[in-house]
């Protein structure tokens, strides 16, 4: 019981302590590779520092849902660090499966879009309709990409996922398993708002979404809100990581391997990360309406890798 | 008078409640009275499959009729037709033979009909016609099947048809089906024969429109599950397969055409359009699954569709009746003259928003479980062996997921525009909370959907027992520790109870911990940010069809849009604009490529017809007397 209650916690402090390093660490990186020498990637906590310590401030037009947000946004991402696989391949809510898991983001994505309208401003309405329609476009290809996966592992279980894939050997070099990596990379990018769907670090209001959601936010709710969004990322990264590269994961929640499984999960986060960053350097953002056709493409793949696996079996 | 009506109905839902949930549990009991309808008697049966529909008629109409005192107020027509339209609605699936059934169904229609016409207006005489057009299409549809299959197995009860049925050959029940299927989708208000809903929905009064869209096409997919799994027998795989892409569509078409309406009680109408839909894709799937002799995925399957039935009872009652009080309260259903009324009224506001998390499938909430449950028993699809039914069902789960995602928007965009921000009219402005009964229903609805999630492992008991009757098997939900719902040994699991008390936590935690660490200062309100601007008004909010824009661009082949700009320029220059005029409406595809050709061809017949009235007496007398030689020769 006490050991369910420490690994639960442990799960919880590693997405929610983790994640400002992971952004920073992307920053960082992305100056270095355009040449500058950028911000330590530890600058996200002092942001979020900076921000808790601040008076918020409200707008008079807002009603409860918009300062319900923050919190209810930071929850869902808590109670999905609880859901997912990250340090084990048996987390805390060991029921977990990837409908559930998509289904807690898009209460997130339910509550932001909704506080995007509430302060009246026209930013907020249009980054909501533009947020709420991303998200509405990646839903299907992400249970698809993962349908695909538990296809083969014959369980919807994310855990079961994990521990099914691990014991195939060729998983590596399977066309079907890459199809669904490479869909499920794409849709990553859209949720989290990466280039090239949208900019993190933009405020041109012909290209913004996440950022024109959000624009109304400040003070501690401001900090709640970029909290859970690098929350965010780093649990659709450690999803990639442990889902479609399975080896490491731990099945016991003993101290040793669990150290070791965090050691690895943090050497493949590192790759992504890389990974990302590099994409982001070397691409510019797509026009916003070009975003369908780049999420109907990744749709396309995650169909073809499912058709696939019917078809071979 | 209009209170004794209104009373009755309470009655009446009161006791269809208690009838349905003994039958639910098993409390089987018939009543045969020969004399009092011809061709059959009248006879009346219940059992568990019946009991679920009864109760879910009778729950969903005593709120309902609750709201109706507050809302019709001294208005004194369409209180009876009201009576009776519940009345008919708890007697339909009850009905145990052909003529018992044929009565109760038409006068379920009728009573809706001229609930729909009550207005008098010509736009609700317009949609009274087209559902009087598509109820009775679909009357002909259903009563030529039961004839036919009345005279082939000899018998006009159930009953002796559900023994009979697996006697006759394939293609002649399928060909029965087919009619079945028809007439019952048409009710049910699936693509493409949902016309008549988004016109009969808004035209009718609030209350109504919860019974017709909670109850009555519900009643649709009942008519559909008896014929299906027991009236004509054994079902080949074509049904199935028939039913999850007719299902796909509805669903995903329902919801593109919710998205993009600005008119709050059309948009439901076209919500119970997507819904009907993942309800027949959970019967399609359980037709399919039993077809290839997986009874026990096919019961799955049928559980999550009857768990959907209970759920889209609930929050679209719930959604009708907030909507029914925001017409009330502001006199407009157009979401443009909306907004602000989380302020002035906070309890419908609080109503729409649990009915808007519920029915975009938000956990822990009953949306989510049905539609869970529903994801569960597609993916299981790997079982069957042909590749052909494998990539359906993947097609269904897309579609699931799509619509999922696309729900969300939706009702984001129906609370974010219609409630949130600054009022956008005079009407909105002064609006005003509505009246206590009106309060109490709609609170009724709310808290029956967050039991029917968070209890999801107590409620999904009795609908196992209910689908058993249809389907066979042995069950494939077992109840684990911490409630959790455990779905074919391992397959999936899930526990609402624990995700809320997760989700509790997670809310109670920082919350605490903030206030403990004194970071909790109270926040300085402001006005709203939009670059230096004197003031903010309502013409500065995002509207509602701005926020649908990236959807219709998105699926443009789907919507087809069209707009219509007009500018009068002053006849000096084109720069000094005098008047402009903009529209964008919506066109319809299924309008445009199968009713417009079907009435046209119609027209052509008649006026084809047309040629041999003459209009002279010798000439009609002439072919009675051609007619009867025609006869007289063939016989």
């Amino acid at each position: 019981m006490i050991a369910d209650v420490v690994v639960a916690l442990l799960n919880v402090l590693t997405v929610a302590a983790g994640a400002p390093l992971l952004v920073g660490a992307l920053r960082t990186l992305k100056a270095r590779l355009v040449g500058r020498r950028g911000a330590s990637p530890w600058q996200p906590y002092r942001d979020l520092r900076k921000l808790f310590g601040k008076t918020p401030v409200v707008s008079t037009t807002t009603s409860w849902v918009f300062r319900a947000t923050p919190y209810v946004l930071l929850s869902t991402m808590i109670v999905a660090a609880l859901a997912a696989p990250v340090l084990s391949s048996r987390p805390p809510l060991a029921f977990a499966g990837i409908v559930l898991l998509m289904y807690l983001f898009l209460v997130g994505t339910f509550f932001l879009t909704l506080s995007g309208l509430d302060a009246g401003s026209a930013f907020g309405g249009m980054g909501s309709s533009r947020e709420v329609a991303v998200a509405a476009l990646a839903e299907p290809t992400v249970i698809l990409a993962v349908l695909a996966l538990s296809l083969r592992a014959s369980t919807t279980n994310l855990g079961g996922v994990v521990e099914g894939l691990a014991a195939d050997p060729l998983l590596a070099v399977n066309p079907v398993h890459l199809m669904a990596f490479v869909a499920f990379f794409i849709v990553m990018l859209a949720e989290t708002g990466r280039i090239p769907v949208d900019n993190p670090s933009t405020h041109l209001e012909l290209t913004m979404i996440h950022e024109a959601m959000i624009l109304e936010y400040s003070g501690r709710h401001l900090a709640l809100v970029e909290w859970a969004a690098s929350m965010k990322l780093l649990l659709f990264l450690t999803l990639l990581a442990n889902l479609f590269f399975p080896w490491g994961v731990p099945a016991v929640l003993s101290p040793m391997p669990l150290l070791i499984g965090t050691l690895v999960l943090t050497a493949k986060l590192a790759v992504l990360t890389v990974a990302v960053a590099v994409l982001e350097t070397a691409m510019a953002k797509l026009r916003l309406f070009r975003v369908p056709e780049l999420l109907a493409g990744s749709f396309a793949l995650a169909l073809l890798s499912v058709t696939a696996v019917f078809l071979l079996r | 008078m209009p209170m004794a009506a209104y009373v009755a109905a309470m009655v009446l839902g009161a006791t269809g409640t208690a009838l349905g949930i003994a039958g639910m549990l098993g409390r089987a009991w018939s009543v045969e009275i020969d004399w009092l309808v011809p061709l059959g008697g009248l006879h009346l049966t219940m059992d568990r499959f019946a009991g679920l529909f009864v109760a879910l008629g009778g729950a969903a109409s005593l709120p309902t009729s609750i709201y109706a005192t507050g809302y019709v107020g001294r208005e004194r027509r369409g209180a009876v037709a009201y009576v009776v339209f519940v009345a008919a609605m708890l007697v339909v699936p009850l009905a145990a033979n052909m003529m018992t059934f044929a009565l109760a169904w038409e006068l379920m229609s009728l009573a809706s009909y001229l609930l729909v016409m009550r207005q008098g207006t010509p736009s609700s005489a317009h949609a009274g016609w087209v559902y009087a057009v598509m109820t009775h299409a679909g009357l002909a549809c259903l009563l030529t099947g039961m004839l036919l299959l009345g005279a082939w197995t000899g018998s006009s009860g159930f009953a002796e048809w559900t023994t009979a049925a697996p006697a006759l050959d394939v293609p002649a029940r399928s060909a029965v089906w087919a009619l079945l299927a028809l007439g019952f989708l048409a009710k049910a208000g699936t693509m493409p024969l949902h016309v008549w809903l988004p016109l009969a929905h808004p035209a009718a009064p609030s209350h109504v429109s919860a019974l017709m869209s909670g109850v009555m096409i519900k009643l649709g997919l009942y008519g559909l599950l008896r014929a299906s799994f027991e009236w004509l027998g054994p079902a080949p795989s074509w049904w199935g397969t028939t039913l999850l892409l007719v299902g796909a569509a509805s669903a995903v078409g329902g919801v593109l055409y919710a998205l993009t309406d600005r008119d709050l009680k059309r948009l439901l109408a076209y919500s119970s359009i997507e819904n009907v839909g993942i309800i027949v894709i959970g019967i399609g799937g359980a037709l399919a699954f039993r077809a290839a002799d997986a009874d026990t995925l096919a019961l799955l399957s049928l559980t999550a569709a009857l768990y959907h039935v209970v759920n889209h009872g609930a929050f679209k009652s719930l959604l009708f009746m907030a909507a029914g009080s925001v017409v009330h309260a502001t006199g407009t259903r157009d979401l443009e003259a909306l907004g602000g009324l989380v302020k002035r009224m906070p309890w419908t506001a609080a109503a729409f928003f649990v009915g808007a998390a519920s029915i975009a499938a938000l956990p822990p909430l009953n949306g989510f479980v049905s539609e869970w449950l529903t994801f569960q028993a597609l993916l299981q699809n790997v079982q069957l062996p042909v590749a052909g039914l494998n990539l359906v069902f993947t097609l269904a789960i897309a579609a699931l997921a799509l619509t999922g995602g696309l729900a969300v928007a939706c009702f984001v965009r129906a609370y974010g525009i219609g409630f949130l921000a600054l009022a956008r009219s005079g009407a909105a402005e002064s609006a005003h909370e509505v009246a206590l009964t009106m309060r109490v229903a709609m609170m009724m609805a709310a808290v029956t959907c967050v039991v029917l999630g968070v209890g999801a492992s107590v409620v999904v008991r009795p609908l196992i027992d209910v689908a058993a009757t249809l389907v066979p098997a042995a069950a494939p939900i077992a109840i684990g520790p911490g409630l959790t719902l455990q779905v074919s040994n391992g397959f999936a699991s899930l526990s609402t109870a624990a995700v809320t008390v997760a989700l509790a936590g997670a809310i109670a935690v920082p919350l605490g911990v903030l206030t403990v660490v004194g970071a909790r200062v109270r926040p300085r309100r402001y006005e709203t940010w939009a670059c230096g601007r004197l003031l903010q008004t309502a013409r500065m909010e995002y509207t509602a069809t701005a926020f649908a824009n990236p959807f219709t661009r998105v699926f443009d082949f789907f919507y087809r849009p069209v707009r219509q700009v007009e500018i009068e320029a002053h006849p000096e220059s084109r720069f000094f604009v005098s008047r402009m005029a903009y529209a964008n409406p919506t066109r319809f595809i299924v309008d445009e490529w199968i009713y417009r050709p079907l009435h046209r061809a119609m027209r052509a017949t008649a006026r084809g017809a047309g040629a041999i009235q003459s209009g002279s007496a010798n000439a009609y007398l002439a072919y009675v007397l051609a007619v009867l030689l025609l006869l007289l020769a063939f016989a």
